[in-house]
Order: structure tokens, then sequence, then C-alpha cells
């Protein structure tokens, strides 16, 4: 059962996108950045995004961490490159539904790729590491939501 | 599966309830031998009352319990005055005491502190804060090498100004056992400063005789050597302890409170407001008869044994690297590590998986990681209850975690 559970956590997917992360380096022209940081593991990553009008026309990440925030970090670049803001914050909301296992929330279709992170939801201890890239992408977008010309610049330390 | 374990695995009994687990995190916490817990169920049906306050018979009873504790814990310590065992929740209070009670009475602007690159965040964040709020310089001794604490450094550090050198024992995030003799004679060369060490990892695995140490201060805690959780001590010399403010105001630590001021207790009374843990230090002083019986000796060659066992099973995985120093009777039972391309937390999951729990994480080491160039290491280690079994199945863990990482 354990190994099973330890599969569905470190799939190929994840391992794919640890190993060879996507987006993995700064923007130039980003809009808006912020860092987000796990003090228990050490884990520290900057997001960095540009808005374009409401949409995010290019997102990238860098930084250290293990294989679920990584996996976590670089899918989420391919998945909120295009969509807007509001869109990519409920993206957001059901990644965290998906990952803490929250009941009623079965892994939408429309999650596409996402839904390889369904196998946090057995491992909480690892909730935070999946969420870690997410609430930096959100605390980037709130400090852009502030306007001004100069790229905004948060950190977040999750819950 | 037969084990060459020094204690029995039924002594222990969430290690009994267990059986496939191997519980690599010891230097964390300890599991409870039955005699603790027995001792902590008899507390509670034969001798429970408040120490100290009531005419009773019963009350003395408790009082009995408490004061007989103590004895028995400092004896294990090798303290001859047990009133100079202050009763703590642990480690991290004990040093808090310190720097808070005696540090903000002793020390001015101007003066410095001194800490090594070793510390747990409970013997550095107090000082560097003490130093922060009273406008001392806090100075850090490097490692050197091999690893260790760099002792020409440290020389250079202290001085006239030097109010406090600070130091583990044994490092909890590696394992090294530090030359308490030689940063004794180091620290007591310029001048005046408290010397203060950190037991915690120590009173567990070595026989400490800390009045022989030559330290001011020792902090230990009662949970990292088969003692519950909530109690520990700090033993300092008469003197310092007596010229000391008190710590914690309330109940127990008075002698009388008059409408404008207030004298305090004697020792060890002075530093231990509220109602005391009994409880807590009945079962620590269970857990001393518990390690005399094994004998300390045996304790340290058993971890020795079983440390050098796995540094080398360990170091002969490829992309496996090692932490700290080479030689296994300079550690106490602590294996540090890293693997290729693995990150800790994904280690530590993977054996887990397989019931091998060790800790990943920066051991509340952050100074020390920055220095070794990591965000975190993997932690196995050992107490009287691992055998050769548990290092076998931790290196065939380890192994197929290294392969489901792996970057090819
Ligand atoms: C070296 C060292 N110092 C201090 C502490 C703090 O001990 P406690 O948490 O029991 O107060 C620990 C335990 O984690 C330790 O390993």
């Amino acid at each position: 059962m354990a190994d099973a559970a330890l599969d569905a956590l470190y799939q190929e997917i994840i391992l794919d996108h640890y190993r060879r992360p996507r987006n993995f380096r700064p923007l130039d022209g980003a809009t808006c950045t912020a860092d987000g940081k796990n003090p228990n593991c050490g884990d520290a990553l900057t997001v960095w995004l540009k808005l374009d009008g409401d949409r995010v026309s290019d997102v990238t990440f860098q930084g250290v961490g293990c294989a679920i925030s990584k996996a976590s970090a670089s899918l989420m670049t391919e998945a909120i490159k295009g969509k807007t803001r509001a869109e990519a914050v409920a993206l957001f909301e059901q990644v965290r539904a998906l990952v803490t296992g929250e009941a009623g929330t079965p892994a939408r279709k429309d999650l596409g790729q996402l839904r390889a992170l369904a196998g946090v939801s057995r491992f909480p201890m690892r909730v935070k590491c999946a969420s870690l890239a997410w609430h930096a992408m959100k605390s980037a977008m709130d400090g852009a939501a502030g306007g001004g010309a100069a790229p905004s610049a948060g950190r977040v330390t999750p819950p | 599966m037969t084990s060459d374990a020094l204690a029995p695995r039924a002594d222990f009994p969430l290690l009994a309830a267990a059986p496939d687990l191997v519980y690599l995190d010891s230097a964390a916490t300890a599991q409870k031998p039955r005699q603790v817990l027995d001792a902590i169920t008899h507390y509670y049906t034969h001798a429970n009352a408040n120490p100290h306050r009531g005419a009773y018979a019963l009350s003395g009873t408790a009082t009995q319990a408490y004061h007989d504790a103590r004895a028995r814990i400092a004896r294990f310590l090798g303290v001859a005055d047990a009133d100079t065992l202050i009763f703590t929740r642990g480690t991290t209070e004990g040093l808090n005491l310190l720097a808070t009670a005696w540090g903000r009475a002793n020390v001015r602007g101007g003066d410095n502190i001194v800490v090594t690159r070793l510390e747990h965040h409970a013997n550095f964040v107090p000082w560097q804060q003490l130093a922060r709020a009273t406008g001392a310089e806090f100075r850090i001794a490097e490692l050197d090498a091999a690893g260790g604490v760099d002792l020409a450094m440290l020389a250079r550090l202290v001085d006239a100004r030097t109010k406090v050198v600070a130091f583990g024992h044994v490092s909890n995030a590696l394992g090294t056992i530090n030359p308490v003799a030689q940063i004794v004679r180091i620290a007591r060369g310029a001048g005046s400063a408290l010397v203060v060490c950190d037991g915690a990892q120590a009173v567990p695995h070595l026989r400490v005789g800390v009045d022989t140490l030559g330290v001011d201060a020792y902090g230990f805690s009662g949970h990292k050597m088969g003692g519950p959780m909530g109690i520990g001590g700090l033993v300092a010399r008469r003197a310092l302890l007596e010229a000391m403010p008190p710590y914690q105001l309330g109940g127990d630590m008075i002698e009388w409170v008059h409408d404008q001021d207030t004298t305090w207790n004697v020792l060890p009374h002075k530093f231990e407001a509220g109602t005391p843990n009994v409880e807590g230090a009945v079962a620590l002083a269970a857990a001393c008869d518990y390690l005399d019986a094994l004998g300390m000796d045996k304790v340290r060659a058993h971890e020795v044994a079983l440390t050098s066992l796995a540094m080398r099973a360990l170091a002969g995985i490829p992309g496996v690297a090692l932490h700290g120093t080479a030689r296994a009777e300079e550690r106490s039972g602590v294996v540090s590590f890293s693997v290729a391309d693995a990150h800790p937390h994904d280690v530590a999951t993977a054996l887990d998986a397989e019931g091998v729990a060790v800790r990943a994480g920066h051991h509340c080491a952050q100074p020390l990681m920055r220095a070794l160039g990591v965000p975190s290491t993997v932690r196995a280690s050992f107490w009287v209850y691992s055998g050769r079994d548990d290092v076998e199945r931790l290196t065939a863990a380890v192994r197929s975690a290294r392969d489901r990482f792996a970057i090819r």
C-alpha cells in the first residue's frame, strides 16, 4: 500500500518536471515577481509573471526545492500561461483542493496534467511543498494589483 | 528478526507494537522504555499531590518523590550538589533562563558573545538576541576543514570583553563530539566569560560528568534520553545561580512576599516558579536507572559500532555524500547525509514508505546548513534499541530512493 501511494506521489509526470523543470529561468520584462520560502526544508523559489492587461502572457520560476515543489511550480507555469488573473487564481483553488484531498472535489478533467499532483493528498506533510509556487504566484499578482510601472515584489511563507 | 540491539525492543512499547518500524530519529526524541511509562503511572497512582504545599502526608510523598528524582538525576549526570540542578522543560528553556536572567544582568554594549557554527538554534538564537538587545557583539567560530569547530579561530574570537562562550557538547545535526576540555581552556584563557555547554545530544549517548567538565552551566533534555517530554534541566555553579536574578516569578520561588518587595527562595526553588513537573522528574529518574542498568559505556560502544557500520554502508552507495567528521568515534550515533539529485524531503518520504523514519531538514541549525552549502540534510540517528538490521533496512531504502530520483 505504502509503495503504491509513493508511486502515485512520484509518478512519471512529476519526476519528469522535477528533472527537467519547464520555464526555469528569470523572466525579462516581468511585470511582477514574488519569492516563496519554506523555512522548514530550506526550499526557496521565485516566480516571475508578465501580465498583459489582465492576462498572464508569460511566467517563469527558479529556485531550489524538492521534487514536489519543483514539479508543481513547473506544471503551474505551463498551466497558467495565457490565463486571466481570475482563471489563474481559480486554478490555484482547484489545485489546493486536489492536494489537500478536500472532500467533494474530484480531480477535474480540465486540470489536465495538474491532476498528477493528486498523489500529494496522501502525504499531508507535503501539501506545503505542492502549494509553494502557487502562493508565490498569487502574491506576485496581489502585489501587481497595487499598480505602478516597476515590477512589484512580494514574499510568501505558506501557512 | 533477531537484533544485536543493546536494549530489547520489547522494553519499548511503541517499538514492540510496530515491529516493522525502523526508528532512526532518536536524536530528535528517543522512544521510552516501559519502566519510564510505569514510573508515570505509579506516580499518579500512589504519590500525586502538589509538592511543597500541603501539610498532609500525601503532599509530603510527592515532595519526597520530586526531591529523590533530582538527586537520582544529579547522580547520573555526575553533579555532586543536586540543588544546582534546576528542572526546566528542556535544554531550550534552560538556555533561555541563562541568557535572560544572567545575560540581561551582566552583558553590556561593547562586550561580546561567542558561539560556534555547529549550534542548535536553542544555543544560538538566545545569545544572538541577547547581543542585539544589549549592544554586544555576536561572534561565530567557524568550522575547520575536518568539520569540527576551528579552535584557532575560537581562540582569536575570545578576548577580555567576552562575556559568554556557548558551545554544544555534541552537534545534533552532524553528531560531532566537541573537544570540551580544549574549548573550556580557550574560553577561560582571555578573561571571565561565562562558559555554557549544550548537553542535549551528549547526555543520552556518553557518560557525562558535568562537574568535571569545567563549564559554568550545562543544559540537557530528558526526552532525548528515554524520559518524557517537558522535563530537562540546567546545571550551573552554585555561586552563579545564587548571584543571578530569578527567571520566572510566582509560587514556590519566593521566600517572603511583602507589599512592595519580595525575597527569593533557596536553590533550586528560586528558579522553579509554579507547580513543578513532578511526573516528568520521577520518570526521568527512571530513565537514568534504565540507562545505568544498560551501562553508559556499553551504550557508547554500541553506538560507535553502529555508526561506523552505517557510515561505511552509506558511503558505499554511489551518489551518497556524508557530512561531518569521517571518524565514527568522534561522533554520537548520528549520520547526516545527502543523496545526489534527490532532495532530503523526498528521500525521507521515500524511506518512510518503507518503514524507515529519518529526519530531513535543517535540524534547527540553519547557520550550519549555510556553511555546509546545503538547504537541508537527511539524518539517521541511533540509540540503544537500534541494531544492524536497522542499518541494513536504511541502506536498502536509501539505494532505492537514489534510483527513484536519479537524473539520468
Ligand atoms: C543540540 C541540541 N540543543 C538543544 C536542543 C533543544 O532541546 P529541546 O527541544 O528539548 O529543548 C536540541 C534538541 O532538538 C538539540 O539537539
